[in-house]
């Protein structure tokens, strides 16, 4: 993160714990399937707590660490704001409309899942959805093209998780540090 | 097993999980779907992937699937605990590492993490798109659609809102 300027920027704006709580509520209820360019819309450009470049540095630092990447943005802007009170704040907004509402849906699944034509209903959504994740991971995926390394440990990765469905936790620790070694022998960019 | 065992069975696993979500909640589906469905048999496949479809078309950060099977589960205790166990551990670290950050943002160590944790990220995120593909789709029409909804999301400006309401009309017109 670039460490908040000596003279701050006249156009940015510093807000309390409770402004942190109700911005983080309004990014919570906007998006679907995903919330970060609205948390982007909030925090740079109306509400103006950060310039591009610190949301930039927030959000690779949200995404470099493990977690829900919005979950760990709410805490690295409420913590700078507002110590451990902010990150609360901000974290509560953040989670607290989109829990009630999912909390709501999971109780209507339950008390009309079973009957045939929501049952097929949400057979055809669930079909659909499994397709915005193929498409999330081709994305993710363009990258790597270049790099043939990085192709392996993916296809090793998918071979393991998907294929052979063994435990996540001993995949990662068996891979993480051969990826490691590779990206460690690669000349700096 | 009793309700409190399950409650604390959800918190533990989620608890692991949360340290191991690198590149977000979708990489961890598959396993996910391994202990709750397949180890635990707490709901089967059709329910897994329809509660996964909930969590894509409802507002909101897409952790929340999580927030849904503690719900599944365990009801409101089990919502509750499942959020915290997913939530907390991470944001711990967050929290402790943001203070840290500043002095290694240029280090050449964290661009070696990055580098090596993208290509298992990928992997995971296709695996996850394999597990959902298998537990929702039984039939020539549903991969149609699956494919057709990748497609649409690649290759067009379709909101994903959009594409999953399409799913849904041919799914209620009886064709799956």
């Amino acid at each position: 993160m670039v460490p908040l300027p000596a003279a701050p920027d006249p156009a940015l704006v510093v807000p309390s714990t409770r402004a942190l709580f109700f911005g983080f509520l309004q990014v919570g209820i906007s998006g679907f399937g995903g919330v970060m360019p609205f948390a982007h819309r909030m925090l740079v450009e109306r509400e103006r707590w950060m310039t591009e470049r610190e949301f930039v540095d927030v959000l690779s630092l949200s995404q470099f660490l493990p977690g829900p990447n919005i979950v760990n943005m709410s805490i690295i802007v409420g913590r700078r704001f507002g110590g451990p009170g902010g990150a609360a704040a901000a974290f509560t907004g953040l989670i607290f409309m989109p829990f009630l509402i999912i909390i709501a849906l999971g109780a209507a699944y339950s008390a009309f899942g079973q009957l045939p034509h929501v049952r097929e209903t949400f057979a055809g959504v669930a079909a659909g959805a499994a397709g915005l994740v193929i498409a999330m991971a081709m994305r993710m995926a363009r990258p790597l093209r270049r790099t043939s390394w990085q192709v392996g440990i993916a296809m090793v990765a998918f071979v393991a998780i998907a294929l052979f469905r063994w435990p996540l936790l001993g995949v990662l620790f068996g891979l993480a540090p051969v990826a490691l070694l590779l990206a460690a022998r690669e000349k700096p960019p | 097993m009793s309700d409190a065992g399950i409650l604390a069975e959800l918190g533990r696993q989620f608890t692991v999980l949360s340290l191991l979500s690198i590149g977000g909640i979708n990489s961890l589906i598959p396993e996910i779907h391994r202990q709750i469905v397949e180890l635990k048999g707490w709901m089967t496949d059709a329910q897994f992937s329809e509660l996964f479809a909930i969590s894509q078309a409802a507002p909101g950060p897409n952790f929340l699937i999580v927030t849904l099977i503690g719900f599944f589960v365990a009801g409101w205790p089990g919502a509750v605990i499942t959020t915290m166990a997913i939530c907390a551990p991470s944001s711990a670290l967050t929290y402790v590492v943001a203070h840290l950050w500043d002095r290694f943002r240029e280090a050449r160590w964290r661009i070696i993490i990055q580098r090596a944790l993208a290509p298992l990220t990928v992997g995971l995120m296709f695996s996850s798109g394999y597990v959902l593909t298998r537990a929702s789709d039984h039939g020539v029409l549903a991969y149609a659609i699956t494919a057709a909804s990748a497609a649409t999301m690649l290759w067009t400006r379709v909101h994903p809102l959009a594409a999953l309401a399409v799913a849904a009309a041919f799914g209620a017109a009886g064709v799956l």
